[in-house]
């Protein structure tokens, strides 16, 4: 069976003076359809251009990028993003969303460059979705009214608004506090769960925690590749515990 | 994604910033002002200079004597000695269904007298046609006769500036008797003020004579020739064969045969008129030149504002490109946004410049002319200035790499 991601003998060479810096040097990588993939790494190690490339953001400077079967490594700007609207959804580490716009409206943007949706059926799928991460009754709140964690569930309901088959998140949790970051992480187990494959970085060992799979970067190499029981998710009672122990 | 979509897209991202918005809407409005304003204005002095010039003359044709030529020296304009009085008669008698008055016209400056004012001034010995043909108007008094003429009657109208210097402010001069050139002549009536003409000549200074008295007492001249005559045509329309009916009818009384050139000229207010045509024409032209520099400068207002609006939301754009916005969309958007900016500040600006005509006119008094065309233009024009001034920053926009613009700090 094909994988969903495939990469072979990837690099990415930065000239920065004098010194080429490889970011990636001759990285492969694999993941299949409904893994839940951890990058770790330190700042540094490429694990930040591994995801952007993956992400079709940036392009490698050599290697082959096979995704859901076609290859993606040298596309025109306008075909990668034709990709990344119908293929890829993003959950950032500053959210990014549009600023004085309702949370509706950015949950039905990446709608708004597919157009497959009417403006009706659009808008009702934007409904279900924040109605999914929980932030029902908040569609009209624009970014300044939501907290941290809210902002970061209207992130991911965007990210899912075109139905895609992978979601990455770079450090999904990076500029939240521990109980909304348990919040978010919980979300990407159930949507984990629920088959959709999601690739994120992240350099805190407890965040990865919740992914099955640890990819460890260092030096622009992959240093280990193990698959874990992904058993992050929490009760409620260690949630609260947490909680206790982040206020102590 | 479709283009009223994005067109919201657009509309929405300048709503997030109104006042930035509305500053760069107005450089573009203040420069579609300028150019409707000056298209006013412009058509406004052109309406007024030809009210002038048409009371100038009721339908106004002047015939002159040719220049007469002394050895190497030119004469002037209507020195020619071979145009009389008779002329004129035989045009009002013959062509009587093309003008509807003629008058001959013969000029002397004299020096006037009354009691111990004196005054050295213009005597026009005319025909009573004159009224009709140059609109001259008689407020006090009466204007003299056909009788006076034909009987070369010592009568006169004074111009209102010639009042002003023989006569005190509370004395009435119709009644009166003043010498001319040491011949008395008695004022029958005043002239309505007319003003300065457009060549700034007053033309309120003026005696009026019967041309008969004029040449008999007043030139002295065995010759009866006249300076030129004016004739008012029944239309405008018939100017052509009116002209060509004059030179005939005066080529014949001349003895001219066909090999002679005609020994008079015609002029009429067609050609003053060209004249003011092309001066206003030129400024118009340099009226419209600054305000097309307005719209430059408001159009580079803009441009400045996309550039900046472009570098402030750069993560915007990442995110957009990041979540699926091609080049093309981002272009697209970006020029959207200028093009709305400026026609917004162009249909603003079209909705001013009237007004502003309309208070420039009414200060002025002058007609106010507001083309519909102008207006269409202008609002047109304001668009091309967005869509030329937005597309380099849109441009610029659209060639950035997403995941620069994410990290952009």
């Amino acid at each position: 069976m094909a994988h969903l991601i495939e990469i072979r003998d990837m690099y990415k060479i930065y000239e920065i003076g004098d010194e080429p810096v490889h970011a990636l040097d001759g990285v492969s990588l694999s993941v299949d359809e409904g893994e839940f993939v951890a990058i770790m790494g330190s700042s540094g190690s490429g694990k930040s251009t591994m995801l952007n490339i993956l992400g079709c953001l940036d392009v490698p400077t050599r290697g082959s990028y096979l995704l859901d079967g076609t290859e993606v490594a040298a596309r025109t700007p306008t075909e990668l993003a034709h990709i990344r609207n119908r293929k890829l959804g993003f959950v950032f580490q500053n959210f990014n969303l549009l600023p004085r716009t309702s949370a509706l409206e950015n949950v039905e943007l990446p709608d708004l460059y597919m157009g497959r949706l009417g403006r009706r059926k659009r808008r009702e799928r934007a409904m279900e979705l924040l109605e999914r991460v929980g932030l029902k009754g908040r569609e009209g709140h624009t970014p300044a009214q939501l907290s941290g964690g809210q902002q970061q569930r209207v992130a991911i309901a965007r990210a899912l608004m075109n139905n895609p088959p992978v979601v990455f998140a770079d450090e999904p949790t990076g500029n939240l506090d521990t109980k909304s970051s348990v919040e978010i992480m919980n979300l990407f187990t159930e949507l984990s769960r629920e088959g959709i494959t999601i690739v994120m970085v992240t350099h805190e060992d407890d965040i990865a925690a919740y992914a099955r799979r640890h990819v460890v970067m260092r030096d622009g190499k992959i240093m280990r590749d193990d698959i874990r029981d992904g058993s992050g998710k929490k009760t409620q009672d260690e949630v609260a515990k947490l909680v206790k122990e982040a206020l102590a | 994604m479709s283009l009223l979509t994005i067109f919201r897209v657009s509309l929405r991202a300048l709503g997030r910033n109104f006042v930035r918005s509305f500053l760069s809407c107005l450089g573009i409005g203040v420069g579609i002002v300028a150019v409707i304003l000056a298209m006013a204005i412009g058509q406004g002095a052109k309406t007024m200079m030809v009210k002038e010039i048409s009371s100038m003359g009721n339908n106004l044709m002047m015939v002159f004597p040719e220049r007469r030529n002394q050895g190497p020296v030119s004469g002037g304009m209507g020195q020619g000695q071979n145009m009389t009085a008779g002329d004129a008669e035989a045009v009002k008698k013959e062509l009587g269904h093309l003008v509807q008055g003629v008058s001959p016209m013969v000029r002397t400056t004299v020096q006037m007298m009354y009691a111990a004012k004196n005054w050295s001034g213009n005597v026009q010995g005319v025909s009573p046609d004159i009224c009709l043909i140059s609109n001259w108007t008689v407020t006090d008094g009466r204007f003299f006769t056909e009788e006076e003429t034909a009987q070369c009657a010592r009568v006169c109208l004074i111009g209102t500036t010639v009042k002003g210097n023989l006569f005190a402010d509370d004395e009435d001069p119709v009644g009166k008797v003043i010498r001319l050139k040491n011949m008395t002549f008695k004022i029958v009536g005043v002239l309505g003020s007319k003003g300065a003409n457009n060549w700034g000549q007053d033309q309120d200074d003026v005696v009026m004579a019967p041309y008969t008295s004029v040449q008999r007492y007043l030139q002295r001249s065995k010759f009866r020739t006249i300076n030129m005559m004016n004739i008012s045509l029944v239309s405008m329309d018939n100017l052509e064969e009116t002209t060509r009916e004059v030179s005939a009818l005066l080529r014949q009384r001349h003895h001219l045969a066909d090999y002679q050139d005609d020994d008079f000229e015609t002029r009429d207010t067609t050609e003053i008129m060209n004249t003011i045509g092309s001066v206003t024409g030129i400024v118009g032209a340099l009226l419209l030149i600054f305000s097309v520099i307005t719209l430059v400068v408001g159009g580079i207002g803009i441009m400045n504002i996309m550039l900046v609006s472009v570098t402030e939301r750069i993560k915007e754009i990442g995110l957009r490109m990041a979540i699926g916005a091609t080049p093309a969309n981002i272009l697209v958007q970006f020029i959207l946004e200028a093009v709305v900016l400026s026609t917004v500040g162009g249909a603003a600006g079209v909705v001013i410049g009237i007004g502003c005509s309309y208070l420039v006119g009414f200060m002025m008094g002058w007609p106010v002319l507001v083309a519909t065309g102008s207006a269409v233009m202008a609002f047109a024009i304001s668009s091309v200035v967005g869509l030329f001034f937005g597309f380099y920053p849109a441009y610029r926009a659209s060639k950035l790499n997403p995941i620069d613009c994410l990290r952009y700090e």
